[in-house]
């Protein structure tokens, strides 16, 4: 894990200063809320429904055992208890006081952490496979690239003032793991004619009102100019993205209306004189970056453990467990264990103090301390030895963290919704609930097998609806909460926005609608074909006839 | 008219609250009805002047009760008085 230097410290630290006499301004009535807002923002705290919130910075999804205690901690003494894992990686607290945010934001400067850019109109979290650094088919670590870019873009007082947010994700394999074509930069690792790392990169992605696929703006970029290269990116956007109308704002429509080549052509000619300035790489720092990620102490293991096989064979639950939760570790004898916040019938994301706590310990006794937060608002341990995955799942078992349903049906993403949201338009918590409980039954869930079901409470999409199998959008009908259903939207390398398939639906109809789509996915799909493949292979066409009656 | 009332968020702790004649209440029952537009301007002006207690004041529509009690007519404020509808636990709810 990359640790804080001298820099890093004292740059969190005035920060925390800053922002606690800011707050003091504004309770004093110096600073008007006009004022202060921007500044609260830029620290992450929003007004929402109910209270305030703070969102806190996971960068590129990875926590330490010591900060995920810590988080635990804030949950406890500051909050009510619990706390919620985002889309971003991120983790939001429901119930902070203006007051004591100040004292919040020390106390994660203590174990590192801060809610820097987590909002506003700045550089955001960049986000990351959560496999990096276990992962059989990565290229490199991705996270290397976050951090030098997490550096590059904190406080950068250029970028200080977008005509919007700007979101950044990178994946250190072809398979995409971080959705890296729905944000508004996503970068590939690709190896280079030598044999050397550089990256792939794309602009314009993104959901919200108007979902866009990203464009691919470069087929290979150096290493060593990444930084020089994102600058010009940023400086084009900065300079000609749009100001007038906050749903235009962002680089996704700049890149429709001008089309890629002309923004491409833009930026590489701001680049042209930027490149070999202050901002090249040099092989000394990646390195000094690159010496952050060092793989653990891994133990050299046989590539299969008996023990492992002979649990699985003895104890069913354990074996449906693995079967869903468990990925392949590129080291021989471990495994990447994915632990589920969906419970059927909770609330997708959400874990309490005492789960944080557990997460912590089980990541010290089993996977070096490192835990690691998926987009899917999943958590993960990276790297658990075969051998101890068993005694793992019994102790997840003991905190309610062992539902076997990571890429199920069970595995929806939804977004706070009109239950904490201060912009939604329908609730999405009792949906995902309902639809987990009417899919509870595992040997069902196993049986529909591979599929994604995100929820989103509003258009801002921050469920990413748009780009799941089956997605849900809650809108306001009337005054009644209605929802509406699309299809075929994917997340991965092979990015898609899912199309909506015809007049929503009700909240007392919509879980039967699910059922429908699952039940006729079901009765026509071919052997060991996924949701997405038999949408893919016979189109909308059966899906509309058992939901409406016609083609 | 519809009957309007006028809510916010407390500064120091965002809560939710509601202008009442001399001030605020966490308690919708205590809220000061407005029956007229310029009613509810004059309340949301006092409401904006007490900046320095309360963020964001906005009029929002209610319905007297059979019981006597304001409900707000949009199920987003209905929330707004209540909680998060998915952890009856947490908020004026569970009071």
């Amino acid at each position: 894990m990359y640790v804080y230097d001298e820099l890093d410290r004292g740059l969190v630290n005035e920060r925390v200063e800053e922002f606690r006499d800011q707050v003091n301004r504004r309770i004093s009535g110096e600073l008007t809320e006009e004022q202060f807002r921007p500044l609260r923002l830029m620290n992450g705290l929003y007004l929402q429904l109910h209270a305030y919130m703070l969102r806190v910075a996971v960068p590129y999804g990875v926590l330490s055992s010591t900060q995920m205690r810590k988080l635990a901690r804030i949950a406890r003494v500051y909050d009510r208890g619990y706390g919620h894992f985002t889309t971003r990686q991120n983790i939001q607290f429901n119930w902070p006081k203006l007051e004591e945010t100040p004292d919040i934001l020390a106390e994660l400067s203590e174990v590192e952490m801060h809610a820097i850019q987590t909002s506003g109109n700045c550089i955001r979290n960049t986000t990351a496979d959560q496999f990096a650094g276990a992962a059989v088919d990565e290229l490199e670590d991705p996270r290397i690239w976050c951090e030098i870019i997490r550096q590059w873009s904190t406080f950068h007082p250029e970028f200080t003032f977008l005509p919007r947010k700007f979101k950044i994700a990178v994946t250190g394999a072809v398979s995409d793991r971080a959705a890296i074509k729905v944000h508004d930069i996503g970068i590939v690792l690709v190896q280079g004619a030598d044999g050397e790392v550089g990256f792939e990169i794309w602009a314009g992605g993104g959901l919200g009102r108007t979902p866009m696929i990203a464009k691919k703006i470069r087929d290979f970029l150096p290493a060593a100019d990444l930084l020089s290269y994102l600058e010009a990116m940023l400086r084009v956007y900065n300079r000609f993205g749009r100001r007038d109308n906050k749903y235009k704002a962002r680089i996704k429509i700049l890149v429709h209306e001008i089309g890629a080549d002309a923004y491409r052509d833009a930026v590489e000619a701001e680049w042209a004189d930027i490149r070999d300035g202050a901002l090249a790489l040099p092989e000394q720092e990646i390195s000094r970056i690159r010496e952050a990620f060092t793989p653990p102490a891994f133990e050299v293991l046989d590539a299969a453990s008996t023990a492992f096989e002979a649990r699985k064979f003895e104890d069913r639950g354990f074996a449906r467990w693995v079967a869903s939760n468990v990925r392949r570790h590129k080291v021989a004898g471990y495994a990447i264990a994915n632990i589920s916040l969906k419970p059927a019938g909770g609330i997708p994301g959400d874990a309490t103090a005492e789960q944080m706590d557990a997460v912590a310990d089980y990541a010290d006794r089993w996977s070096f301390g490192e835990v690691r937060v998926a987009h899917e608002q999943n958590l993960v341990l990276p790297h658990v030895r075969q051998d101890d995955l068993y005694d793992l799942w019994l102790a997840l078992g003991s905190v309610e963290l062992d539902a076997p349903n990571i890429g199920t049906l069970g595995d929806i993403i939804a977004c706070p919704g009109m239950d904490y949201c201060s912009l939604a338009t329908a609730r999405s918590i009792p949906v995902a609930q309902q639809i987990s409980e009417r899919f509870a039954d595992l040997e069902r869930l196993h049986d529909i097998g591979s599929i994604s079901l995100n929820i989103s409470g509003c258009i801002n999409a921050c469920g990413h609806h748009h780009v799941g199998n089956i997605g849900i959008l809650g809108v306001d009908k009337k005054g009644e909460e209605f929802y509406q259903v699309t299809l075929g939207g994917q997340a991965d390398e092979n990015a898609a926005i899912g199309k909506i398939i015809g007049p929503g639906f009700a909240s007392d109809a919509i879980v039967d609608a699910i059922e429908t789509i699952i039940e006729t996915y079901l009765s026509v799909r071919q052997d060991g074909e996924s949701f997405i493949g038999t949408l893919n292979r016979l189109g909308q066409t059966p899906f509309k006839e058992a939901l409406y009656g016609t083609a | 008219m519809a009957l309007e009332i006028i809510t916010a968020n407390r500064l120091g702790d965002g809560l939710v609250i509601f202008l009442t004649t001399d001030g605020w209440s966490a308690r919708i029952g205590d809220a000061v009805v407005s029956e007229s537009k310029d009613d509810t301007a004059a309340l949301l002006a006092r409401a904006e002047a007490d900046a320095g207690l309360v963020v964001g004041p906005y009029g929002i529509t209610v319905e007297r009760q059979a019981d006597g009690s304001l409900r707000p007519v949009k199920y987003r404020e209905a929330l707004r008085t209540r909680g998060p509808s998915v952890r009856t636990d947490l908020g004026y709810q569970a009071a």
